[in-house]
Protein backbone atom coordinates (compact mmCIF):
# COMPACT_ATOMS: atom_id res chain seq x y z
CA UNK A 1 0.00 0.00 0.00
CA UNK A 2 2.12 2.85 -1.49
CA UNK A 3 -0.76 5.23 -1.30
CA UNK A 4 -1.24 4.97 2.51
CA UNK A 5 2.34 5.94 3.33
CA UNK A 6 2.29 9.06 1.69
CA UNK A 7 0.10 11.90 2.91
CA UNK A 8 -1.86 13.63 0.90
CA UNK A 9 -2.12 16.78 2.72
CA UNK A 10 1.68 17.19 2.95
CA UNK A 11 4.17 16.93 6.12
CA UNK A 12 3.64 20.43 8.02
CA UNK A 13 0.58 19.48 8.89
CA UNK A 14 1.17 16.40 10.42
CA UNK A 15 4.14 17.21 12.42
CA UNK A 16 1.63 19.85 14.00
CA UNK A 17 -1.15 17.48 14.54
CA UNK A 18 1.41 15.15 16.36
CA UNK A 19 2.42 17.72 18.79
CA UNK A 20 -1.04 18.32 19.35
CA UNK A 21 -2.08 15.12 19.65
CA UNK A 22 0.05 14.31 22.33
CA UNK A 23 -0.81 17.81 24.44
CA UNK A 24 -4.10 16.66 24.49
CA UNK A 25 -3.05 13.08 25.50
CA UNK A 26 -0.65 14.23 28.38
CA UNK A 27 -3.53 16.29 29.92
CA UNK A 28 -5.52 13.46 29.89
CA UNK A 29 -2.92 11.25 31.67
CA UNK A 30 -2.49 14.32 33.85
CA UNK A 31 -4.73 13.30 36.96
CA UNK A 32 -3.93 10.05 36.65
CA UNK A 33 0.02 10.72 36.68
CA UNK A 34 -0.59 12.90 39.66
CA UNK A 35 -2.86 10.49 41.72
CA UNK A 36 -0.49 7.87 40.70
CA UNK A 37 2.70 10.69 42.30
CA UNK A 38 0.47 11.20 44.97
CA UNK A 39 -0.01 7.25 46.09
CA UNK A 40 3.82 6.06 45.62
CA UNK A 41 5.28 9.43 47.99
CA UNK A 42 5.27 10.27 51.34
CA UNK A 43 2.84 12.51 52.56
CA UNK A 44 4.74 15.60 52.66
CA UNK A 45 5.19 15.19 48.90
CA UNK A 46 1.82 15.08 47.80
CA UNK A 47 1.87 18.41 46.59
CA UNK A 48 5.48 19.25 46.29
CA UNK A 49 6.98 17.90 43.05
CA UNK A 50 11.14 16.47 43.38
CA UNK A 51 12.98 13.95 41.32
CA UNK A 52 14.40 13.40 45.02
CA UNK A 53 11.32 12.48 46.71
CA UNK A 54 11.39 8.61 48.19
CA UNK A 55 8.95 6.00 46.75
CA UNK A 56 6.83 4.32 49.36
CA UNK A 57 4.23 1.67 49.35
CA UNK A 58 3.56 2.54 52.95
CA UNK A 59 0.30 5.09 52.12
CA UNK A 60 -1.16 1.83 50.48
CA UNK A 61 -0.16 0.02 53.84
CA UNK A 62 -1.93 2.33 55.40
CA UNK A 63 -5.18 2.36 53.29
CA UNK A 64 -5.73 -1.47 53.12
CA UNK A 65 -5.56 -1.64 56.98
CA UNK A 66 -7.66 1.09 57.14
CA UNK A 67 -10.48 -0.33 56.21
CA UNK A 68 -12.59 -3.66 55.28
CA UNK A 69 -10.78 -3.69 51.94
CA UNK A 70 -10.63 -7.44 51.41
CA UNK A 71 -14.25 -7.76 51.90
CA UNK A 72 -15.03 -4.98 50.08
CA UNK A 73 -13.15 -6.60 46.99
CA UNK A 74 -14.80 -10.08 47.66
CA UNK A 75 -18.03 -7.52 47.52
CA UNK A 76 -17.28 -6.36 44.27
CA UNK A 77 -16.32 -9.91 42.44
CA UNK A 78 -19.39 -11.73 44.04
CA UNK A 79 -21.77 -9.11 42.95
CA UNK A 80 -19.88 -8.58 39.03
CA UNK A 81 -20.10 -12.61 39.33
CA UNK A 82 -23.37 -13.15 40.00
CA UNK A 83 -24.86 -10.43 37.70
CA UNK A 84 -22.02 -11.28 34.80
CA UNK A 85 -23.61 -15.30 34.99
CA UNK A 86 -27.65 -13.98 35.68
CA UNK A 87 -27.06 -11.44 32.30
CA UNK A 88 -25.74 -13.95 30.31
CA UNK A 89 -27.99 -16.91 31.05
CA UNK A 90 -30.90 -14.70 30.83
CA UNK A 91 -30.36 -12.86 27.99
CA UNK A 92 -28.90 -16.08 26.03
CA UNK A 93 -32.71 -17.47 26.26
CA UNK A 94 -34.78 -14.21 25.53
CA UNK A 95 -32.60 -13.51 22.33
CA UNK A 96 -33.15 -17.18 21.34
CA UNK A 97 -36.81 -16.88 21.63
CA UNK A 98 -36.75 -13.99 19.65
CA UNK A 99 -34.13 -14.72 17.15
CA UNK A 100 -35.95 -18.01 16.18
CA UNK A 101 -39.21 -18.26 17.34
CA UNK A 102 -41.90 -16.08 15.88
CA UNK A 103 -45.00 -16.01 18.47
CA UNK A 104 -47.97 -13.75 18.69
CA UNK A 105 -47.15 -10.65 20.74
CA UNK A 106 -43.11 -10.76 20.06
CA UNK A 107 -42.72 -7.36 18.32
CA UNK A 108 -45.07 -5.84 21.97
CA UNK A 109 -42.55 -7.98 23.67
CA UNK A 110 -39.54 -7.13 22.16
CA UNK A 111 -40.88 -3.20 22.56
CA UNK A 112 -41.13 -3.88 26.42
CA UNK A 113 -37.37 -4.97 26.59
CA UNK A 114 -36.35 -1.99 24.47
CA UNK A 115 -37.97 0.15 26.90
CA UNK A 116 -35.31 -0.54 29.29
CA UNK A 117 -32.12 1.34 27.06
CA UNK A 118 -34.36 4.87 27.77
CA UNK A 119 -35.54 3.78 31.73
CA UNK A 120 -32.69 2.04 32.83
CA UNK A 121 -32.97 1.07 36.70
CA UNK A 122 -30.27 3.43 37.55
CA UNK A 123 -33.38 6.01 37.88
CA UNK A 124 -36.02 4.68 39.50
CA UNK A 125 -34.17 4.11 42.88
CA UNK A 126 -37.26 5.17 45.48
CA UNK A 127 -39.71 2.71 44.10
CA UNK A 128 -36.94 -0.56 43.42
CA UNK A 129 -35.30 0.69 47.46
CA UNK A 130 -39.09 -0.21 48.48
CA UNK A 131 -39.28 -3.57 46.19
CA UNK A 132 -35.98 -4.44 48.30
CA UNK A 133 -37.69 -3.46 51.39
CA UNK A 134 -40.56 -5.62 50.36
CA UNK A 135 -38.91 -8.67 49.29
CA UNK A 136 -36.43 -7.96 52.63
CA UNK A 137 -33.34 -7.82 50.49
CA UNK A 138 -32.18 -4.76 51.91
CA UNK A 139 -28.72 -4.56 52.19
CA UNK A 140 -27.64 -7.88 50.59
CA UNK A 141 -25.48 -8.30 47.41
CA UNK A 142 -28.59 -9.77 45.62
CA UNK A 143 -30.33 -6.73 45.61
CA UNK A 144 -27.33 -4.50 44.43
CA UNK A 145 -27.47 -7.41 41.39
CA UNK A 146 -31.19 -7.89 41.14
CA UNK A 147 -32.14 -5.15 39.24
CA UNK A 148 -29.86 -5.60 36.84
CA UNK A 149 -29.83 -9.55 35.73
CA UNK A 150 -31.83 -8.96 32.65
CA UNK A 151 -30.15 -6.75 30.64
CA UNK A 152 -32.12 -5.42 27.33
CA UNK A 153 -28.75 -4.68 26.25
CA UNK A 154 -28.06 -7.97 26.49
CA UNK A 155 -31.03 -9.23 24.54
CA UNK A 156 -30.86 -6.26 21.83
CA UNK A 157 -27.02 -7.60 20.94
CA UNK A 158 -27.19 -11.41 21.36
CA UNK A 159 -30.72 -11.31 19.15
CA UNK A 160 -29.13 -9.54 16.63
CA UNK A 161 -26.22 -11.85 16.69
CA UNK A 162 -28.47 -15.08 16.62
CA UNK A 163 -30.26 -13.50 13.47
CA UNK A 164 -27.31 -13.77 11.42
CA UNK A 165 -26.82 -17.64 11.96
CA UNK A 166 -27.84 -19.28 9.28
CA UNK A 167 -31.18 -21.23 9.22
CA UNK A 168 -29.33 -24.28 6.93
CA UNK A 169 -27.60 -25.11 10.70
CA UNK A 170 -29.93 -24.75 12.50
CA UNK A 171 -32.31 -26.69 10.34
CA UNK A 172 -29.40 -29.60 10.19
CA UNK A 173 -29.52 -30.14 13.91
CA UNK A 174 -32.92 -30.14 14.22
CA UNK A 175 -33.43 -33.25 11.31
CA UNK A 176 -30.85 -34.67 13.15
CA UNK A 177 -32.94 -34.70 16.27
CA UNK A 178 -31.27 -32.21 18.35
CA UNK A 179 -33.77 -30.66 21.00
CA UNK A 180 -34.41 -26.90 21.00
CA UNK A 181 -31.47 -26.48 24.17
CA UNK A 182 -29.13 -28.87 22.37
CA UNK A 183 -29.94 -26.48 19.03
CA UNK A 184 -29.19 -23.52 21.06
CA UNK A 185 -25.96 -24.67 23.08
CA UNK A 186 -24.28 -26.23 20.14
CA UNK A 187 -25.46 -24.07 17.08
CA UNK A 188 -26.30 -20.77 18.39
CA UNK A 189 -23.69 -20.09 21.13
CA UNK A 190 -20.52 -20.63 19.65
CA UNK A 191 -21.16 -18.65 16.84
CA UNK A 192 -22.02 -15.96 19.14
CA UNK A 193 -18.76 -16.26 21.26
CA UNK A 194 -17.31 -12.39 20.31
CA UNK A 195 -20.45 -11.05 21.47
CA UNK A 196 -20.51 -13.04 24.91
CA UNK A 197 -16.83 -11.63 25.25
CA UNK A 198 -17.90 -8.08 24.33
CA UNK A 199 -20.91 -8.13 26.43
CA UNK A 200 -18.95 -9.60 29.61
CA UNK A 201 -16.21 -6.52 29.37
CA UNK A 202 -18.94 -3.93 29.13
CA UNK A 203 -20.92 -5.48 31.90
CA UNK A 204 -18.16 -6.12 34.34
CA UNK A 205 -16.55 -2.70 33.98
CA UNK A 206 -19.83 -1.30 34.54
CA UNK A 207 -20.88 -2.95 37.31
CA UNK A 208 -17.40 -3.01 38.86
CA UNK A 209 -18.14 0.89 38.81
CA UNK A 210 -21.76 1.23 39.60
CA UNK A 211 -22.25 3.27 42.52
CA UNK A 212 -25.39 5.16 43.38
CA UNK A 213 -27.70 2.09 43.74
CA UNK A 214 -25.79 0.26 45.78
CA UNK A 215 -24.94 3.34 47.73
CA UNK A 216 -28.67 3.33 48.67
CA UNK A 217 -29.47 -0.39 49.00
CA UNK A 218 -26.71 -1.65 51.04
CA UNK A 219 -25.59 0.29 54.76
CA UNK A 220 -22.97 -3.17 56.10
CA UNK A 221 -19.42 -3.87 55.31
CA UNK A 222 -20.94 -7.31 54.44
CA UNK A 223 -22.62 -6.48 51.14
CA UNK A 224 -20.97 -3.08 49.97
CA UNK A 225 -18.98 -3.27 46.97
CA UNK A 226 -15.80 -1.01 46.44
CA UNK A 227 -17.05 1.94 45.04
CA UNK A 228 -19.57 2.24 48.25
CA UNK A 229 -16.60 1.08 50.61
CA UNK A 230 -14.32 3.63 48.87
CA UNK A 231 -16.81 6.57 49.58
CA UNK A 232 -17.23 5.59 53.15
CA UNK A 233 -13.93 5.33 53.41
CA UNK A 234 -13.15 9.00 51.73
CA UNK A 235 -15.71 11.14 52.94
CA UNK A 236 -15.70 9.59 56.79
CA UNK A 237 -12.35 7.92 58.20
CA UNK A 238 -9.78 9.79 56.69
CA UNK A 239 -10.29 13.60 56.64
CA UNK A 240 -7.90 15.12 54.43
CA UNK A 241 -5.16 12.65 54.27
CA UNK A 242 -5.04 12.62 50.19
CA UNK A 243 -1.93 10.28 50.04
CA UNK A 244 -4.11 7.77 51.59
CA UNK A 245 -7.26 8.48 49.79
CA UNK A 246 -5.44 8.16 46.12
CA UNK A 247 -3.85 4.78 47.34
CA UNK A 248 -7.44 3.76 48.46
CA UNK A 249 -8.73 5.09 44.86
CA UNK A 250 -6.23 3.56 42.58
CA UNK A 251 -5.72 0.40 44.45
CA UNK A 252 -9.51 -0.13 44.03
CA UNK A 253 -9.60 0.85 40.43
CA UNK A 254 -6.42 -1.69 39.88
CA UNK A 255 -8.01 -4.73 39.09
CA UNK A 256 -10.08 -2.93 36.22
CA UNK A 257 -7.40 -0.87 35.09
CA UNK A 258 -5.01 -3.94 34.82
CA UNK A 259 -7.17 -5.95 32.82
CA UNK A 260 -7.41 -3.10 30.73
CA UNK A 261 -3.95 -2.68 29.84
CA UNK A 262 -3.60 -6.39 29.56
CA UNK A 263 -6.70 -6.65 27.15
CA UNK A 264 -6.73 -3.43 25.13
CA UNK A 265 -7.64 -4.28 22.01
CA UNK A 266 -10.54 -6.44 23.08
CA UNK A 267 -11.82 -3.78 25.18
CA UNK A 268 -11.46 -1.42 22.67
CA UNK A 269 -13.07 -3.30 19.91
CA UNK A 270 -15.92 -5.08 22.85
CA UNK A 271 -16.56 -1.36 23.63
CA UNK A 272 -16.98 -0.39 19.61
CA UNK A 273 -19.17 -3.98 19.22
CA UNK A 274 -21.76 -3.04 21.86
CA UNK A 275 -21.83 0.32 21.26
CA UNK A 276 -22.83 0.08 17.58
CA UNK A 277 -26.33 -1.27 17.07
CA UNK B 1 -39.83 -26.52 13.37
CA UNK B 2 -42.46 -24.39 15.10
CA UNK B 3 -42.12 -21.04 13.28
CA UNK B 4 -45.89 -20.68 12.53
CA UNK B 5 -47.78 -22.49 14.83
CA UNK B 6 -48.17 -22.11 18.76
CA UNK B 7 -45.73 -22.86 20.58
CA UNK B 8 -45.35 -23.04 24.26
CA UNK B 9 -41.13 -22.52 24.23
CA UNK B 10 -40.36 -18.98 22.85
CA UNK B 11 -42.62 -17.99 26.21
CA UNK B 12 -40.61 -20.36 28.56
CA UNK B 13 -37.63 -18.91 26.98
CA UNK B 14 -38.72 -15.29 27.69
CA UNK B 15 -40.36 -15.71 30.90
CA UNK B 16 -37.50 -14.98 33.56
CA UNK B 17 -35.91 -12.14 31.46
CA UNK B 18 -39.67 -10.64 30.99
CA UNK B 19 -40.48 -11.19 35.03
CA UNK B 20 -37.61 -9.49 36.46
CA UNK B 21 -37.78 -6.49 33.58
CA UNK B 22 -41.47 -5.89 34.35
CA UNK B 23 -40.39 -6.00 38.48
CA UNK B 24 -37.27 -3.83 38.18
CA UNK B 25 -38.30 -1.54 35.24
CA UNK B 26 -41.67 -1.37 34.22
CA UNK B 27 -43.81 -1.83 37.37
CA UNK B 28 -41.52 0.94 39.63
CA UNK B 29 -41.89 3.31 35.97
CA UNK B 30 -45.99 3.12 36.50
CA UNK B 31 -45.90 3.25 40.08
CA UNK B 32 -43.63 5.92 40.22
CA UNK B 33 -46.57 7.98 38.37
CA UNK B 34 -49.26 6.40 41.05
CA UNK B 35 -47.40 7.18 43.88
CA UNK B 36 -46.57 11.00 42.95
CA UNK B 37 -50.25 11.62 43.04
CA UNK B 38 -50.13 10.37 47.15
CA UNK B 39 -48.75 11.77 49.96
CA UNK B 40 -46.00 10.07 51.74
CA UNK B 41 -47.03 8.10 55.15
CA UNK B 42 -45.26 10.16 57.64
CA UNK B 43 -45.88 7.77 61.33
CA UNK B 44 -49.30 7.58 62.49
CA UNK B 45 -50.98 9.61 59.06
CA UNK B 46 -51.62 6.74 56.06
CA UNK B 47 -50.64 8.10 52.60
CA UNK B 48 -53.53 9.46 50.93
CA UNK B 49 -54.46 10.96 47.56
CA UNK B 50 -53.40 14.42 46.61
CA UNK B 51 -54.04 14.92 42.92
CA UNK B 52 -51.56 17.22 41.39
CA UNK B 53 -50.21 18.98 45.51
CA UNK B 54 -46.86 17.55 44.46
CA UNK B 55 -46.74 18.53 41.17
CA UNK B 56 -47.68 21.77 42.83
CA UNK B 57 -45.32 22.01 45.11
CA UNK B 58 -42.54 21.32 42.80
CA UNK B 59 -43.46 24.02 40.23
CA UNK B 60 -43.03 26.72 43.54
CA UNK B 61 -39.90 24.66 44.71
CA UNK B 62 -36.97 26.88 43.62
CA UNK B 63 -34.01 23.88 44.11
CA UNK B 64 -35.90 21.75 41.32
CA UNK B 65 -35.97 24.66 39.13
CA UNK B 66 -32.16 24.89 39.65
CA UNK B 67 -31.48 21.61 39.31
CA UNK B 68 -33.65 21.22 36.39
CA UNK B 69 -31.55 24.17 34.75
CA UNK B 70 -28.44 23.03 36.22
CA UNK B 71 -28.85 19.57 34.09
CA UNK B 72 -29.47 21.42 30.95
CA UNK B 73 -26.96 23.40 31.68
CA UNK B 74 -24.81 20.43 32.47
CA UNK B 75 -26.00 18.53 29.02
CA UNK B 76 -25.25 22.23 26.88
CA UNK B 77 -21.91 22.07 28.16
CA UNK B 78 -20.83 18.41 28.00
CA UNK B 79 -21.84 17.15 25.09
CA UNK B 80 -20.46 19.30 22.33
CA UNK B 81 -17.33 20.06 23.67
CA UNK B 82 -17.09 15.95 24.30
CA UNK B 83 -18.28 15.32 20.95
CA UNK B 84 -16.03 17.75 19.05
CA UNK B 85 -12.88 16.54 21.64
CA UNK B 86 -14.19 12.78 20.57
CA UNK B 87 -14.16 13.33 17.13
CA UNK B 88 -10.57 15.22 17.20
CA UNK B 89 -8.91 12.20 19.06
CA UNK B 90 -10.40 9.90 16.67
CA UNK B 91 -9.22 11.66 13.93
CA UNK B 92 -5.73 11.51 15.72
CA UNK B 93 -5.63 8.42 16.60
CA UNK B 94 -7.01 7.00 12.91
CA UNK B 95 -3.84 8.98 11.36
CA UNK B 96 -0.56 6.78 11.54
CA UNK B 97 0.64 9.81 14.58
CA UNK B 98 4.20 8.70 16.04
CA UNK B 99 2.68 6.74 19.43
CA UNK B 100 -0.75 6.34 18.08
CA UNK B 101 -1.26 2.99 20.24
CA UNK B 102 -0.16 4.86 23.79
CA UNK B 103 -2.36 8.08 22.45
CA UNK B 104 -5.40 6.08 22.16
CA UNK B 105 -4.48 4.39 25.70
CA UNK B 106 -3.90 7.54 27.06
CA UNK B 107 -7.57 8.97 25.89
CA UNK B 108 -9.38 5.63 26.26
CA UNK B 109 -8.26 5.01 30.18
CA UNK B 110 -11.17 7.39 31.81
CA UNK B 111 -13.70 5.69 30.35
CA UNK B 112 -12.04 2.32 32.27
CA UNK B 113 -12.00 3.97 35.74
CA UNK B 114 -14.73 4.24 38.01
CA UNK B 115 -16.09 7.57 37.93
CA UNK B 116 -16.07 7.52 41.40
CA UNK B 117 -12.44 6.99 41.49
CA UNK B 118 -12.22 9.90 38.90
CA UNK B 119 -14.13 11.91 41.27
CA UNK B 120 -11.65 11.68 44.35
CA UNK B 121 -8.81 12.23 42.04
CA UNK B 122 -10.21 15.57 40.70
CA UNK B 123 -11.55 16.41 44.31
CA UNK B 124 -7.66 16.42 44.99
CA UNK B 125 -7.03 18.61 41.75
CA UNK B 126 -9.61 21.87 42.71
CA UNK B 127 -8.79 21.50 46.57
CA UNK B 128 -7.95 24.97 47.68
CA UNK B 129 -4.54 25.87 49.32
CA UNK B 130 -2.80 22.62 48.15
CA UNK B 131 -4.35 21.44 45.31
CA UNK B 132 -2.91 21.00 41.73
CA UNK B 133 -4.95 23.80 39.87
CA UNK B 134 -4.53 26.09 42.98
CA UNK B 135 -0.69 25.39 42.46
CA UNK B 136 -0.55 25.91 38.98
CA UNK B 137 -2.40 29.45 39.22
CA UNK B 138 -0.30 30.16 42.15
CA UNK B 139 3.25 29.49 39.98
CA UNK B 140 1.26 32.10 37.43
CA UNK B 141 0.74 34.73 40.15
CA UNK B 142 -3.12 34.39 39.74
CA UNK B 143 -5.40 34.97 43.10
CA UNK B 144 -6.51 31.95 44.90
CA UNK B 145 -9.70 30.53 43.87
CA UNK B 146 -11.78 28.12 45.65
CA UNK B 147 -13.35 26.30 42.98
CA UNK B 148 -15.42 23.78 44.17
CA UNK B 149 -16.66 26.45 46.71
CA UNK B 150 -17.86 28.76 44.61
CA UNK B 151 -21.09 28.83 43.33
CA UNK B 152 -20.00 30.50 39.60
CA UNK B 153 -17.69 27.54 38.75
CA UNK B 154 -18.95 24.29 40.42
CA UNK B 155 -20.99 23.66 37.70
CA UNK B 156 -18.25 24.12 34.88
CA UNK B 157 -15.83 22.04 37.46
CA UNK B 158 -18.44 19.20 37.13
CA UNK B 159 -18.45 19.90 33.82
CA UNK B 160 -14.66 19.10 32.99
CA UNK B 161 -14.50 15.74 34.76
CA UNK B 162 -17.91 14.69 32.95
CA UNK B 163 -15.86 16.10 29.54
CA UNK B 164 -12.73 14.01 30.80
CA UNK B 165 -14.11 11.08 31.32
CA UNK B 166 -16.51 10.64 28.47
CA UNK B 167 -14.79 11.73 25.42
CA UNK B 168 -12.51 9.22 24.94
CA UNK B 169 -15.49 6.48 24.98
CA UNK B 170 -16.94 8.61 21.98
CA UNK B 171 -13.85 8.36 20.37
CA UNK B 172 -13.93 4.90 19.85
CA UNK B 173 -17.56 5.12 17.84
CA UNK B 174 -15.81 7.57 16.06
CA UNK B 175 -12.70 5.76 15.35
CA UNK B 176 -14.95 2.40 14.49
CA UNK B 177 -16.63 5.00 11.63
CA UNK B 178 -13.88 6.36 10.28
CA UNK B 179 -12.06 3.00 9.29
CA UNK B 180 -14.71 2.08 7.34
CA UNK B 181 -14.22 5.51 4.93
CA UNK B 182 -12.70 4.52 2.37
CA UNK B 183 -8.43 6.29 1.99
CA UNK B 184 -9.00 6.82 -1.38
CA UNK B 185 -11.35 9.93 -0.60
CA UNK B 186 -8.57 11.59 1.66
CA UNK B 187 -6.41 10.88 -2.48
CA UNK B 188 -8.90 12.31 -4.11
CA UNK B 189 -9.51 15.20 -1.63
CA UNK B 190 -5.79 16.01 -1.71
CA UNK B 191 -5.46 15.46 -5.53
CA UNK B 192 -7.53 18.05 -6.15
CA UNK B 193 -6.03 20.46 -3.40
CA UNK B 194 -8.44 20.24 -0.89
CA UNK B 195 -6.25 20.99 2.53
CA UNK B 196 -6.79 18.26 5.74
CA UNK B 197 -9.82 21.21 6.99
CA UNK B 198 -11.78 21.04 3.97
CA UNK B 199 -11.74 17.41 4.00
CA UNK B 200 -12.76 16.90 7.30
CA UNK B 201 -15.60 19.38 6.88
CA UNK B 202 -16.89 18.61 3.60
CA UNK B 203 -15.74 15.00 3.31
CA UNK B 204 -15.57 13.79 6.87
CA UNK B 205 -17.61 15.17 9.46
CA UNK B 206 -20.83 14.69 6.75
CA UNK B 207 -20.08 10.44 6.46
CA UNK B 208 -19.45 11.06 10.59
CA UNK B 209 -23.29 12.45 11.42
CA UNK B 210 -25.07 8.55 11.77
CA UNK B 211 -22.25 8.30 14.87
CA UNK B 212 -22.46 11.72 15.66
CA UNK B 213 -26.28 11.30 16.57
CA UNK B 214 -25.93 7.85 18.35
CA UNK B 215 -23.12 9.52 20.23
CA UNK B 216 -25.50 12.09 20.71
CA UNK B 217 -28.65 10.39 22.19
CA UNK B 218 -26.25 8.26 24.72
CA UNK B 219 -24.34 11.27 25.94
CA UNK B 220 -28.23 13.42 26.61
CA UNK B 221 -29.27 10.01 28.37
CA UNK B 222 -25.43 9.48 30.51
CA UNK B 223 -26.15 13.32 31.29
CA UNK B 224 -29.33 12.96 33.37
CA UNK B 225 -28.29 9.38 34.44
CA UNK B 226 -24.66 10.12 35.92
CA UNK B 227 -24.95 11.69 39.11
CA UNK B 228 -22.07 9.81 40.79
CA UNK B 229 -19.39 12.74 40.81
CA UNK B 230 -22.06 15.25 42.38
CA UNK B 231 -22.54 12.98 45.63
CA UNK B 232 -18.48 12.64 46.12
CA UNK B 233 -17.53 16.40 45.02
CA UNK B 234 -19.80 18.21 46.24
CA UNK B 235 -23.14 16.79 47.23
CA UNK B 236 -25.16 19.00 45.01
CA UNK B 237 -23.46 22.46 47.19
CA UNK B 238 -22.67 24.88 47.44
CA UNK B 239 -26.19 26.62 47.80
CA UNK B 240 -27.67 23.73 45.24
CA UNK B 241 -25.20 25.33 42.45
CA UNK B 242 -24.21 21.34 41.38
CA UNK B 243 -27.16 19.70 42.14
CA UNK B 244 -28.39 17.70 39.11
CA UNK B 245 -32.10 16.61 38.89
CA UNK B 246 -31.01 12.32 39.75
CA UNK B 247 -28.91 14.14 42.51
CA UNK B 248 -32.28 15.91 43.75
CA UNK B 249 -33.97 12.84 43.74
CA UNK B 250 -31.78 11.35 45.52
CA UNK B 251 -31.28 14.16 48.27
CA UNK B 252 -35.34 13.77 48.65
CA UNK B 253 -35.75 10.35 48.61
CA UNK B 254 -33.17 9.02 50.75
CA UNK B 255 -32.37 12.23 52.85
CA UNK B 256 -35.22 13.97 53.56
CA UNK B 257 -37.06 10.56 52.91
CA UNK B 258 -39.99 12.55 51.25
CA UNK B 259 -40.79 9.42 48.91
CA UNK B 260 -43.93 11.34 47.34
CA UNK B 261 -41.90 14.11 46.08
CA UNK B 262 -39.06 12.32 44.89
CA UNK B 263 -41.63 10.17 42.35
CA UNK B 264 -42.93 13.34 41.21
CA UNK B 265 -39.50 14.59 40.69
CA UNK B 266 -38.80 11.30 38.88
CA UNK B 267 -41.82 11.77 36.37
CA UNK B 268 -40.19 14.88 35.22
CA UNK B 269 -36.73 12.89 34.76
CA UNK B 270 -38.92 10.13 33.11
CA UNK B 271 -40.73 12.84 30.80
CA UNK B 272 -37.05 14.14 29.82
CA UNK B 273 -36.16 10.92 29.00
CA UNK B 274 -39.35 9.95 26.69
CA UNK B 275 -38.63 13.02 25.15
CA UNK B 276 -35.20 11.97 24.40
CA UNK B 277 -36.61 8.64 23.16
CA UNK B 278 -39.62 10.18 20.79
CA UNK B 279 -36.56 11.95 18.75
CA UNK B 280 -34.39 9.22 18.42
CA UNK B 281 -36.91 6.84 17.37
CA UNK B 282 -39.09 9.13 15.27
CA UNK B 283 -36.79 11.60 13.36
CA UNK B 284 -33.62 10.46 14.53
CA UNK B 285 -33.93 6.61 13.18
CA UNK B 286 -35.43 7.62 10.21
CA UNK B 287 -32.70 10.00 8.74
CA UNK B 288 -29.50 8.39 9.35
CA UNK B 289 -30.10 5.55 7.31
CA UNK B 290 -28.77 7.20 4.14
CA UNK B 291 -25.53 5.97 4.56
Amino acid sequence: MIAQATNPFGERNKILETVAAWVLGLLWLLPLIYAIWTAFHPAEFATRFSLTAPLTLQNFVNAWNAAPFPRYFLNTFLLVTMILIAQMVLATMAAYAFSRYRFRGDNIMFMLVLMQLMVMPDILIVENYNTMNLLGLRDTILSIGLPYFASAFGIFLLRQTFKTVPRELDEAATVEGASAMQVLWKVYVPLAKPIYLAFGLVSISTHWNNFLWPLIVTNSVESRPLTVGLQVFSSTDQGVDWSIITSATLMTSAPLLLAFLLFQRQFVQSFMRAGIR
Amino acid sequence: MNRTQFSITPWLLLMPAMVLLVAFTHYPAVATIWHSFFSTPKGASPSVFVGLENYALMADDPVFWRALFNNLWFALGTIPVSIALAIMMALWVNDKLLGRGLLRLAYFTPTVLPMIAVANIWLFFYTPQYGLLEQLTNALGLPSHNWLGNPDTVLGCMMVVAIWKEAGFFMIFYLAALQQISPVLAEAAGLEGASRWQYFWKVQFPLLMPTTLFVLINALINSFRLVDHIVVMTKGGPDNASSLLLYYIYEVGFSFWDSSYAAALTVVLLMMLAVIAFVKFRILDRRTHYQ
